[in-house]
């Protein structure tokens, strides 16, 4: 017995350049609003870019993107509608208001559906939400998607720092890429997260300030950008995701 | 906003089966590539009733699809019950698919596991159950000549 659909995972992502999964080893910590920032920041720069929410269980990036009433198109799989400009894909377009409890093996398998039915055509980029943690979802994505490279998102709490350290260790083990990490919702000027970044090697790419007008631009895209968020991203998006993709 | 999402469902057409085709032919072409098989006689593919899967469309597909290392191929495709177990009480139970609305049948179509969303344990109403069987496509067997 095999499971024909992780055959032509490889293939659905064929014409996608390069594939950012938006990961964080802890939840509460921003990881939805900067995928969905990011996605939008690169899409502004003229890249084709798609956005797929992986956090099955608690999907939100729909909210931030104020995305409206979609039609799904069939041909010869799923096409993601475009939604803000982005090609956008999440396990809301077939839950709705309904809960979505579902299991480790669940996640794994509707992950592999997805994977496996989702035309997104030609695109630069591909950012992935993920769920938090480091439970199936990133290790699917480990497993099915080798060339995908891992944002990691914290707080300077070391409460979210410490979880964050561990999956940065375990992607490291297993020779993923991570382009880096963002310090979101940063309230002082202590330095700690960026000191622990370079002690674990890797780049500290930004810190986020905390902002409450973010929440206030959930549903609006342009008034996301113009957020502290926004132009964090922004720079993230230019100096370390676009300017490496000129040196590709 | 979800629900207009869920709304959207409905105008999908039932033709999913292309890229499930796509993903049978590919994976038995990596079987006969593993398996050392010049040609490829008999695959035999077993659908689960709860993604409802066409079988005529399916079958469709994969001769439309197929390359020339499927010349030859028959193509077997087996039913397979939905069987869905409940992990708090343990009740078994088999569901009919055709008796559920389009939108909600069409979500399941698409991504089965989304089951969860809309079916309970018909004994405790626990959304916290296992699809023991007939769950999606399954590459049971591929037959060949080296």
């Amino acid at each position: 017995m095999a499971d024909p659909r992780t055959s032509v995972i490889d293939e659905r992502l064929s014409r996608t350049r390069r594939i950012i999964a938006v990961s964080s080893g802890k939840g509460g910590v921003g990881k939805s609003m900067v995928a969905t920032t990011l996605a939008l920041t690169l899409a502004n720069e003229g890249c084709r870019v798609g956005l797929f929410d992986l956090d099955f269980t608690g999907p939100s990036t729909h909210i931030i993107l104020g995305a409206q009433k979609t039609v799904l198109k069939e041909e010869k799989g799923i096409v993601p509608p475009t939604v803000q400009g982005l090609q956008y894909m999440s396990l809301i377009y077939f839950v709705g208001d309904n809960p979505a409890p579902l299991r480790g093996a669940d996640v794994s398998n509707a992950l592999i559906e997805l994977l496996s039915v989702t035309q997104w055509g030609q695109l630069d980029f591909l950012v992935i939400d993920m769920p938090p943690g480091i439970g199936d979802a990133v290790l699917d994505l480990v497993r099915l998607i080798k060339r995908i490279e891992f944002l990691i998102v914290t707080t300077p709490s070391m409460l979210a720092f410490e979880t964050v350290k561990k999956q940065a260790i375990l992607l490291c083990e297993l020779k993923m890429p991570i382009l880096g990490l963002v310090e979101n919702m940063k309230i002082d000027r202590a330095n700690i997260v960026r000191v622990e970044t370079k002690k674990l090697g890797l780049s500290y790419l930004g810190a986020i300030p905390f902002d409450p007008q973010v929440e206030e631009a959930i549903g609006n895209e342009t008034k996301l950008l113009g957020t502290a968020m926004g132009k964090v991203i922004g720079e993230v998006a230019r100096n370390a995701i676009c300017a490496e993709k000129k040196e590709r | 906003m979800a629900k207009s999402f869920l709304n959207a469902i409905g105008i999908i057409e039932f033709m999913h089966e292309w890229s499930l085709a796509e993903a049978v032919l590919a994976s038995a072409k990596e079987i006969a590539e593993k398996e050392k098989l010049k040609e490829i006689l008999e695959v035999t593919i077993r659908i689960g009733e709860l993604q409802q899967v066409e079988r005529s469309i399916l079958r469709f597909a994969l001769s439309e699809m197929k390359t020339p290392l499927f010349k030859c191929t028959k193509f077997r495709i087996l039913k397979a019950k939905t069987t869905l177990r409940c992990r708090v009480c343990g009740t078994e139970w088999q569901v009919d698919i055709n008796k559920m609305d389009k939108e909600t049948a069409e979500a399941i179509h698409f991504v089965p596991e989304v089951a969860h969303s809309y079916i309970k344990c018909t004994k405790c109403h626990s959304p916290d159950f296992e699809i023991a069987s007939g769950r999606g496509v399954w590459l049971e067997s591929v037959k060949g000549a080296k």
